[in-house]
Formats: structure tokens, sequence, C-alpha cells
């Protein structure tokens, strides 16, 4: 069943540059279309500037989108009372990458973890430091630490105290952007287990973003492939990572690490670098990068259309179907 | 393995003192390692596991409250611990060259491309202005910078991060150096910036015939490039080998368990093989062996700090689990 869904969403910010103007729009999500089952992970991946954050910010109701809306248990965000945006907000959370600037040092755990029950539901006095503790044993960090500050915790223990943060308001989806990158690398496995065991108990949704192509795999149902502001790919994540179809997703993850030296792959090199969002180019925005251009990738955006229980926006394909 | 390597660390020690000597820190604790001319060596630890500070070390820039307390540092024969400053002045940038995480940090944001590329060949072998800044042109070039003779007369805020992050390539090989080190020079890169740059140094590697040690907490990238890898932990190389066989056959369990704790693309179901507990602080480790504590195969012996165990031609771990079978090595002095 559809928890949360974006349809034909879109975030334009107006850009000024210099004294004089040279205005422009940064189209930083463009019509972007996509859906969370319940207690599924939706896996976001693309480079910086591609949007993937300003997604977040849309889903968390951070940013107001500028065209298309979102709809989260078949009830469109806009057109939510006060009751209802409160409801909204209780239901999704977020993790973010860096544990040590998210928890505010001058507060205990705690009052970290009890701030947004305190906020969402009005608990009695001796019920919040119950349920404090119940979410810290949730997130495998002793009880006995709840009076303790942040500081006199490694990066691991505090991203655990941030997700007993994100789960005090029982939310059903949890915004995870980059949740591990920040962490030592025999921490990360620590966190994506407790992760994924926290949704197999629960049954949480995630929206998850990360630069670590082997974690998303690993971590999502489904995975959607952004690159400036649009969505190239979409399909389910076993499939898509083994056989990708756009030519951007199919660089990407081949110029993913490999796991072994003795694991031998085709490496596309791209050339060129992502071009500034304030000017992309036109028709395709990833034609002056791509191994396979042809002229109507220079004129005409292709759109996002279903090839072989995918979703990819490439002129390659369309031109196969028509 | 020749009479003598490039690089040859034996038996290093670096400590952090604190101003009343009361608190030692042991960030680099008797390492021993060697690097042949234009080979690739990986040092993968997580951090505070001293790998910065090897590197440190290596170039003599480490802050006032380090020490290097034992061991010796030969670079072509020559032990650099002895050098004075003035000469170790004519090595840095020179003959060892030293590429950073941020190149943003590393590029002065007041002066021109071309003074920054330049300004090494000019303080080293002395060249005219003009003739290093046609020099600097065709490192540019060589790196594959777009439109050189303009991007000279730019600053760095007009670069994107892989552009700096190649000038700051450039300027590392602008003087023939024989080893190049690179700390974490990919992290603040996306994806396929990474993969070009990564290409890049293997190019120029096999161009100069460079020897490179990079300093990463990602065993991709030494996947990727190294031909040897020392693997640190709390301030020692728990082992070290080919690249090839140590990801076959681990023999340290902290090895074991960092290769196995990495998600992959291929079996995405599975449950990853966590590593319980964190790193240990290097101002009190634990007695024996500082992994111990976190160790899966801990056993009695573990309470006593091994030595350097060869369990194989090449290679080196530094746990009693190693003992069967292989003869140790004078507890690192190998």
């Amino acid at each position: 069943m559809t928890l949360i869904e974006a349809a034909d969403v879109s975030k334009h910010f107006r850009a000024r540059r210099g004294i004089f103007g040279d205005s422009g729009v940064v189209r930083a999500v463009d019509g972007v279309s996509f859906a969370i089952e319940r207690g599924q992970t939706l896996g976001v991946v693309g480079e910086s500037g591609c949007g993937k954050t300003t997604t977040a910010k849309l889903v968390l109701g951070l940013e107001e989108p500028t065209g298309g809306g979102i709809r989260f248990e078949g009830r469109d965000l806009r057109a939510l009372d006060a009751a209802g945006r409160q409801h909204y907000r209780k239901s999704v959370q977020a993790v973010f990458q860096d544990p040590y600037a998210s928890l505010n040092p001058r507060m205990r755990v705690s009052a970290i973890i009890a701030e947004p029950l305190l906020i969402s539901e009005q608990p009695a006095a001796g019920d919040v430091r119950k349920r404090v503790l119940h979410l810290l044993d949730l997130v495998g960090v002793p009880g006995r630490s709840a009076d303790l500050f942040p500081h006199e915790f490694s990066g691991g223990q505090r991203q655990r105290i941030a997700i007993a943060r994100a789960l005090a308001s029982s939310p059903k989806l949890v915004v995870l952007d980059e949740p591990v990158s920040a962490l030592d690398v025999s921490i990360r496995a620590q966190i994506l287990n407790l992760l994924r065991d926290l949704q197999a108990q629960l049954g949480l949704s995630y929206l998850f973003i990360a630069h670590d192509l082997a974690a998303v795999a690993h971590m999502s149902h489904t995975i959607v492939v952004m690159y400036l502001g649009k969505i190239v790919e979409r399909g389910e994540a076993g499939t898509l990572v083994s056989a990708p179809k756009h030519p951007y997703t199919e660089a990407l993850f081949s110029a993913a690490l490999p796991s072994s030296p003795d694991e031998q792959r085709e490496e596309i090199v791209l050339t060129g670098e992502v071009p500034s969002p304030l000017r992309p180019p036109p028709g395709c925005h990833f034609h002056p990068r791509c191994p396979h251009a042809m002229d109507a990738c220079r004129r005409q955006a292709p759109a996002l259309a279903g090839v072989g229980g995918r979703f990819v926006a490439c002129h390659l394909y369309s031109a196969a179907a028509s | 393995m020749s009479p003598r390597a490039l690089l040859e660390l034996d038996n290093l020690s670096t400590h952090y003192v604190s101003a009343r000597g009361s608190r030692v820190v042991r960030a680099v604790e008797e390492v021993s390692l060697r690097v042949e001319a234009g080979e690739t060596l990986g040092i993968v630890g997580e951090s505070g596991s001293g790998k910065t500070t090897l590197a440190l070390t290596i170039l003599r820039l480490l802050p006032l409250a380090a020490r290097v307390t034992s061991g010796r540092l030969l670079f072509e024969g020559e032990d650099l611990l002895t050098k004075s400053d003035a000469e170790m002045r004519r090595v840095r940038g020179k003959r060892i060259a030293m590429i950073l995480q941020d190149p943003m940090a590393s590029l002065n944001p007041l002066f021109t491309i071309g003074d920054q590329v330049a300004e090494p060949i000019r303080v080293h072998e002395g060249t005219a202005r003009s003739a290093a800044w046609s020099r600097a042109g065709e490192l540019l070039k060589a790196v594959r910078i777009p439109s050189p003779q303009t991007r000279l007369y730019q600053h760095p805020h007009e670069m994107s991060g892989g552009m700096r992050q190649r000038i700051v390539g450039a300027i590392g090989i602008s003087c023939g150096p024989k080893l190049l080190i690179a700390d974490e020079p990919t992290t603040s890169l996306d994806l396929t910036i990474q993969a070009q740059y990564l290409n890049l140094l293997r190019e120029l590697q096999r161009a100069h015939g460079l020897a490179l040690i990079f300093i990463t907490h990602n065993l991709g990238i030494v996947a990727k490039m190294c031909d040897q890898l020392a693997v640190m932990y709390a301030g020692r190389v728990v082992e070290s080998g080919p690249v090839k066989e140590v990801f076959r056959a681990p023999v340290h369990p902290y090895t074991r368990a960092l290769l196995s704790s990495i998600p992959r693309m291929t079996d995405r179901c599975q449950r990853l093989a966590a590593i319980d507990g964190q790193p240990p602080d290097l101002a009190a480790l634990p007695a024996g062996c500082a992994f111990a504590p976190r160790c899966p195969s801990a056993f009695d012996r573990c309470r006593e700090a091994p030595p350097m165990f060869r369990p194989g031609d090449d290679r080196m771990a530094r746990c009693w689990l190693a003992a069967a079978g292989a003869d140790a090595g004078n507890g690192g002095a190998i």
C-alpha cells in the first residue's frame, strides 16, 4: 500500500547573481514522481546538485513545491488543515548526515529524545522517561546514558540517538539523508543493520539518500536516479543495479568502486562535469556527457517512460518504442 | 624484494605528548613498511588510526606536540629523520609531494592558478617566471584542464571541485617527485568525477614512474588503485601485503571484519557483518592487542601484544592467530 506519493513535483528557486540581476531560475527539482510503499525503502542516488536534498526537504514539508503535489496516505498535503499538518509532521521524521551537528550540545540525551514526544502529544510526566528509555533500548544505547550530553558519545552512538529522536513521535516515514557517510567504516554496518531491523520491527518506510551506491543498493526496494533535478531512471533496486538502462545510471554504477581487486568490469568514464543547474543544457540535460547522444537528445527532453518494468527517461528507448 | 626500497619505514613511532607530558597519544607505533619505485601502497584505517600522522611523519610536517620516538625513515637510502629543516625543504615538493583531502583548503584563494602551479618549479629549480608559467600551462594540460592558458590567469574560486583537485595534482607532480602521498584525495568529489580523477592519477603514475601512497578509509579505492595494502588500527599496522592476496585471504580478524562489513551491490539481502564496539582511545589503549576487545576470535594470549608474524611471502600480520605456521619476526623489526 502506498504511503506517500509525489506526482510531477517541482521546486524552482529564483536565483540572482551580481548586483545587476542576471537572474534565472534554478529547477532544483523538476517534475519528479515517485511513491513509497509502507514498510519499504526508496533509495535516491545522484551527484551533488541533482536535487536529492531538495526532494528530501519537499517530503519533510520544509519546502513548498512550486508545481505538482504530494499525497500522504491518500490526502494532498496542500489540502490539509492544521490538525492534518500536525499529524503529517509527526508521521514524517528525519535523520541527518552529521550527528555532531544535528544534536544540540547543551541538551541531555533524554531531553533531545523527549522533545518531539512533548511536542507531538501530551504524555503523562512519568510516561516520558519510560518512553525515552524504551527508545534508547530500541536503538541499542544503554539506558544509563539518558542523562549524558551528546559530546560524551562516539559518532556511531550519536547517530543512534538521532535515530531514537526520529522514532520518538512514532513516524511512518523516516527520511535518511546520508545517515552513515560521516561514520567510520566499522560503524557503518552497525547503523545500516539497525535501520533494517527497525524497519522490520516497526514497519517503517524510508527515503534513503546516499552517495554510496552499494549502501543504497543494500537498503532499498526501489531506486530513483536523479540528474540535474530530473529522474532519469526509476525501478526495482535489484534489477536496476544489475542492469541499468539509462546511460547515466550505467556510468554512475560503473564508476562505483569495486568491492575486491579481482572484480573485473567495464568502466564507463564520463567526460566533463555536471553542468550548472542555472544553465542546464537544452534537451536531455545529460546529452553533453552522454556517449550515446543523438540529434533528438539536443532538441527535446525525453519523458520518463516505462521500459520493461522500469521507468527510463532516454531517447534510446523511446526511439525503440516508437 | 630489491635490497633498497624507495621508501622504507623501520619501526617508526610518533607520539603526541601533552604540554605537561602527562598524556601520551601513541598515534603511530612501531610501523614498518616499504614502498618500491613506481608502486602504489594503500594505507587503510578508520579515523584516529594514525594514517595521517604517518603521512605527516614521512614529510616531517608534524605539529610541535608530536615526537618521533623511534625508528628510521629511509627515502632513497637517506634517513629523513636526520635531515635539517633546510634539507627537508628541498625534499618536500621536489622528491616527495603530497595531495590533501580538501582542494579548496590547499589552494591559496588570493593567487592565480599559474602562480601556484609555477611556485614549486621556481622555488626548487630556480626557473624564471615566464619559463615556469609555460611549464605550468603544460602541467594543466597534463591533468586535463580545458583551455589551460586561460585557466592560468584565473583564481581557485572560478574552478569546480574536480578541477581544483586536478590542479592540486598538477602542483604535486610539477617537480617530478619520486613519491606522491595522497591523503583521502577524492572524498570531496562526486562519483563520476572521482572515477575521472583516479584514472588520471594512474596515468600520471605510469607516465612519470611515480610511487603513490594512498591514505584512505575506502577499501574500494584500494581495490581499484593499489598494489600493496597496509591496514592500520590504533596506530599500528595490523596487516600488510599485496592487495589481491589480502582481499582474498585476510589474516588479521580486523581486516577480515572490515572486508565483510562493506555492503556489496551483488548480495543485497544479507545482513552486514558489523564489527561491535568502537575504535579505542589512543591515549588509553588496552593492554595487549588493541583490537582484542572487539575481536570475535580473541583468546587468552591476546592480553599480550602480538609481534609481526609473516604468514606468507610479503605478508605480515600482527595477530597471534597468524603465529601458527609462521615464524615471528622479532617484534615488528623486519
